[in-house]
């Protein structure tokens, strides 16, 4: 089946089997491995992406079913030189080890700052419960989120072409 | 992980839909696919066909309807958690996380019925309908004659769940839950709402094969005694390795107890 979607700006079209997962879509068809695999199973969060401004986990979404739709993902967010205040918040606070969720964090934290731009740690913590962390005790996460709402609610700017999602 | 091959298909109507399933009895329903997709990963489900209806607006968002709050099937538990809607908005805050609730959807999630999900406890408490079409017309079924077994609703194949129908007049209403740390799903969830008329209504979830009503809860509340215990006594409870039989009978106690504190 073709599937045509708008991934970080830009159209890309391809010929997939229904049963390709949209993690596995943006991965292996479109080389955006910058979001990661975790469990496969709908729990840990790491492969969280935004399909049409919205956080969900790619790997429990199929391609096809997000056929015409606008997908950011974390390398749409921001750039090396010009970062999202989530990706400078995780930087500054050490909110990260081995980095695998990072991602999945930033992408689910972004939804949360949209709707909620200055968030209580409860509020982060409840929001996050969906994304796993195995290295960090979360207690870094939580005050990189807090750090980047700082930098928005002082003008800083969301970096990248789909920031605005 | 991937499901093994199947044929997908986006319904473009509520009766496009009900015209494929007639066309093609091995067509599955997907809504959200937060239950049927993990299944189907692990290869416990392997539907040769897929009918996509996430994305028909008709079966999107709430209304108000008289005496009921008319709400979509597809409605999202993001939308339900943000919703005026009595009872279910405290639900669907338990329900998963936020990209859960992003994608998984009410209708998706009563018609499934897994035992275990917490909606079928706040639908008894709060007498909520469903309606239901098929080719041959529309019904309505009441939440007492909705939940049939595991896994087992009153929707029938052919049919869509189309609408929940929800009273307005609940005047107070809570969940109380002890959900499974990893899966969030309930091991046992309790729901009471007071309806219009003063009564109280209590049903549990996640405790026994289906959710069901909470008949000697509701009599003593009524008559304005405490919760006390025993309130499933001699019936038939769930018993696996996260809790036993004995465990969950006494978690519906607990539960309804506080459930009754706070409904006050």
């Amino acid at each position: 089946m073709n599937v045509t979607m708008n991934v970080n700006g830009k159209p890309y079209t391809r010929d997939v089997e229904p049963r390709t997962l949209l993690v596995h879509f943006l991965r292996e068809d479109l080389l955006l491995t910058g979001t990661h695999v975790g469990c496969d199973t709908s729990q840990c969060g790491a492969c969280t992406v935004h399909v049409d401004g919205e956080a969900v986990k790619s790997c429990t979404v199929l391609a096809v079913q997000a056929d015409g739709m606008d997908v950011t993902t974390i390398e749409g967010i921001g750039t090396p030189g010009d970062l999202h205040p989530l990706q400078t918040g995780f930087w500054e606070k050490h909110g990260l080890q081995c980095g695998y969720c990072t991602p999945g964090m930033i992408m689910a934290s972004a939804e949360l700052l949209k709707h909620n731009p200055s968030p209580s740690e409860q509020e982060i913590r409840y929001h996050l419960e969906g994304n796993y962390c195995r290295c960090t005790g979360y207690h870094n996460i939580v005050k990189a989120v807090q750090h980047a709402a700082e930098i928005m609610a002082q003008g800083g700017q969301a970096g990248g072409q789909a920031a605005d999602d | 992980m991937y499901p093994a091959n199947f044929d997908y298909q986006k319904a473009a109507s509520v009766d496009a839909a009900l015209q494929a399933m007639a066309d093609n009895p091995d067509l599955k329903v997907i809504a959200g696919g937060h239950s049927l997709l993990p299944a189907m990963k692990l290869r416990l489900a392997q539907p040769p066909a897929l009918l996509d209806i996430f994305n028909l607006e008709e079966l999107k968002g709430i209304k108000e309807d008289g005496d009921f709050y008319v709400v979509g099937a597809m409605t999202t538990h993001a939308d339900v958690l943000r919703s005026q809607l009595p009872l279910f908005p405290e639900v669907a805050g338990w329900v998963g996380d936020p990209m859960v609730r992003n994608r998984g959807t009410i209708g998706g999630s009563l018609a499934h019925a897994d035992p275990s999900a917490d909606y079928p406890a706040a639908a008894l408490a709060t007498g909520a309908e469903f309606v239901i079409r098929g080719m041959g017309g529309e019904r309505t079924v009441g939440a007492d004659e909705m939940f049939l077994g595991m896994f087992e609703s009153a929707v029938q194949h052919g049919e869509l769940l189309t609408h929940i129908r929800i009273p307005r007049g609940i005047s107070a209403s809570v969940y109380e839950k002890y959900r499974h740390p990893a899966s969030h799903y309930a091991i046992v969830g309790v729901a009471m709402a007071r309806h219009a008329d003063g009564q109280i209504r209590a049903a549990y979830t996640g405790a026994a094969e289906k959710a069901a009503r909470l008949p000697k809860l509701e009599e003593r509340l009524n008559a304005g005694q405490d919760a006390g215990t025993g309130l499933v006594e001699g019936a038939d409870m769930l018993g696996d390795r996260f809790a036993s039989a004995e465990f969950r009978a006494h978690l519906v106690d607990v539960l309804s107890d506080r459930a009754a504190k706070r409904l006050g």
